[in-house]
């Protein structure tokens, strides 16, 4: 017992990442694990807008947890906000809304729910539920007999399939965990090993090096990415509703990204062990718990919301689900697939750095 | 075209932080001779060799290897040397030809060459019946003895070789230096560095450093009379004595 902690204490990097970590994690998913939902964007479509309009919408913003981010005059306008990503909500007001409810007739209104996160897309659609039956509630007890009817469209996911929600995400992590451990592993390998060192006393260039050792992990990177979409397709029924090539170019470039992580973990690792616990750390929980694959990102608080930004599932996340679940192509999507190209760039070139011969 | 001088350093240096690992450090090498470069552990040779093969960049002063700037002429001295790390140099789960033609391949050799080489090796260690076996199977010995010839693969024009004898039996460190002066017959420079003080007695020429200088530099004869002592082991023994840092081998 006493050798073993010797060999804990005297391992510098690992007792480090042993200590440190869970605390910073504790810490900072503490606050990233909220469920609850605040900022919903909300589109309000009003053909007819008169008082009664006003008075509802003015509830929704007295409410505090929406935010109104566009307003139109006909129910066209949902499908392009939300297939943009511009908002998670919409309320279209029938045209005589207003009149019915004066008139005691049952006034109907229509909730539009982008549900691709069902999780997400349940609660908003109780939210909005809560705000309408407030007034509802208002109303009435201003003796006003009122009735108001309110049908729910839940977008792009209308059975509510947690999968939908999932796999992404799941596809997302499983992705970066294996290639980069792949790659961490088999640079502290060469490493340790010592054979490194005759390789970079060789002609080769760093880059070639990595270059070499990165490919065929992109080859094995790209068999898991056909699986994992062909389980997400036969087994799961996850719709397709994208270009089937978009996706997979995003998926090899996502895992050329996972890649470069790797390289860059070995590179700034002294053992294999410690190559292997920091790429699994530095993918796993970040990928599940930052990248909006669970917890809604809107959710956290604003200060950790940039913080998700450095994760490359979240940008992965967001195109995954994007193609398969929307259906929209690059014209949407092009700025997600920069950063995910501007990630693989800095990583590789930081990788590249790194092992520059001055190994001593 | 070989220059005279196959190796010549001038007060090089390499500092760590406070730390002086190399401390001006000035010698030279002939063309076709086995030069030892004794010290030892932690006395400053793996340093010193890692500046001269270009893995490390000198603090202060200048060298030139095979006729080549070690700061700014690092590709060429690349090409034109081979090296045999302290910790070895052959993929163990890949087989003795693989190894040749990975190696071969990183040179620049066209393949043809490899196999000719490749056989010549193997023939001359008496291993063609193991050419395809994985090298991880192999006893240590002659995983060393094949590095060695990776390592002359591509006809370099010196090799540097970091302990290649360690862990290993005497009668193969005798086989090992059998391959050593074969090759400087055949004009080969070769730079080793050990810290056995007795293979020192195979060398030509050699130098011993002592907390990060050259304490000592010539033949061994000339070092045995120069200290009056029967072995070069003496040698070492009676400068030690004086050093600092380091552990007596």
């Amino acid at each position: 017992m006493v050798k073993e902690l010797h060999h804990i204490l005297r391992d510098r990097q690992t007792l480090t990442i042993l200590l440190m970590m869970p605390l910073v994690q504790v810490i900072l998913f503490g606050y990233a694990l909220r469920s609850d939902v605040r900022d919903i964007r909300l589109a309000v479509i009003t053909p007819a807008p008169d008082a009664a309009t006003q008075e509802l919408t003015s509830r929704f913003i007295g409410a505090n947890r929406f935010e109104i981010v566009a307003t139109a005059t006909s129910p066209a306008a949902i499908e392009p906000l939300f297939r943009q990503d511009k908002a998670d909500v919409a309320l279209v007001f029938d045209s005589d809304f207003g009149s019915h409810l004066n008139g005691s007739e049952p006034a109907t209104l229509l909730i539009a729910i982008d549900a691709s996160d069902p999780n997400t897309g349940t609660t908003y659609m109780n939210y909005m539920r809560a705000v309408i039956a407030g007034y509802q509630q208002e109303l009435n007890a201003a003796n006003h007999s009122v009735q108001i009817v309110t049908q729910t469209r839940m977008r792009f996911n209308p059975t509510l399939e947690s999968v939908n929600l999932f796999v992404p995400g799941l596809i997302a992590l499983v992705l970066v965990l294996v290639s980069a451990l792949m790659t961490a592993i088999s640079l502290s390998r060469e490493k340790e090993r010592g054979t490194m060192e005759v390789l970079l006393v060789s002609p080769l260039r760093p880059q070639q090096i990595i270059v070499g050792k990165v490919l065929p992990y992109l080859a094995l990177g790209f068999a898991n990415v056909l699986t994992a979409l062909l389980a997400a397709w036969a087994v799961f029924h996850i719709p397709f509703r994208g270009s089937v090539v978009l996706l997979l170019l995003e998926a090899i470039l996502y895992t050329i990204v996972s890649l470069a992580l790797g390289v860059l973990i070995a590179a700034r690792t002294s053992s294999q062990r410690a190559a292997m616990l920091g790429a699994m750390l530095v993918t796993m929980l970040p990928s599940t718990l930052l990248s909006g694959m669970i917890f809604p990102i809107a959710s956290m608080p604003g200060w950790l919301q940039p913080v998700t930004n450095i994760v490359p599932a979240t940008w992965f996340i967001i195109i995954a689900r994007g193609i398969m679940l929307k259906g929209v192509g690059l014209t949407i999507l092009w700025r997600e697939s920069l950063i995910l190209v501007a990630m693989a760039v800095v990583l590789l070139a930081a990788a590249m750095r790194s092992f520059k011969p001055r190994l001593a | 075209m070989t220059p005279p001088v196959a190796i010549d350093a001038r007060d090089l240096t390499r500092r760590f932080g406070s730390f002086v690992a190399v401390d001006h450090i000035t010698f030279d090498v002939r063309a076709g001779e086995v030069f030892g470069f004794l010290g030892a552990n932690g006395a400053g040779k793996t340093t010193a060799i890692k500046m001269l093969v270009g893995l490390l960049a000198p603090t202060e002063g200048q060298a030139h290897v095979a006729g080549f700037d070690i700061r700014t002429q690092r590709d060429e001295i690349k090409r034109n040397i081979g090296y045999m790390s302290q910790r070895f140099s052959l993929y163990a789960d890949l087989t003795v030809r693989e190894n040749f033609r990975l190696y071969g391949g990183i040179y620049g050799l066209a393949a043809k060459r490899i196999a000719e080489r490749t056989n010549m090796f193997l023939e001359t260690l008496g291993l063609v019946p193991n050419a395809d076996d994985l090298v991880g199977k192999l006893p240590l010995g002659w995983k060393q003895k094949l590095a060695f010839c990776v390592a002359l693969l591509h006809e370099p024009r010196i090799v540097f070789l970091d302990e290649p004898t360690g862990g290993v039996d005497p009668i193969t460190r005798r086989q090992f230096w059998e391959l050593i002066y074969r090759a400087a017959q055949n004009g080969t420079t070769v730079f080793v560095t050990t810290h056995y003080m007795d293979e020192a007695e195979y060398c030509d020429r050699i130098s011993i450093m002592v907390d990060g200088k050259i304490a000592a530099l010539g033949t061994p004869a000339e070092l045995k009379q120069q200290f009056g002592v029967e072995t070069v082991d003496e040698c070492f023994v009676r400068l030690a004595r004086g050093a600092q840092k380091g552990e007596a081998a």
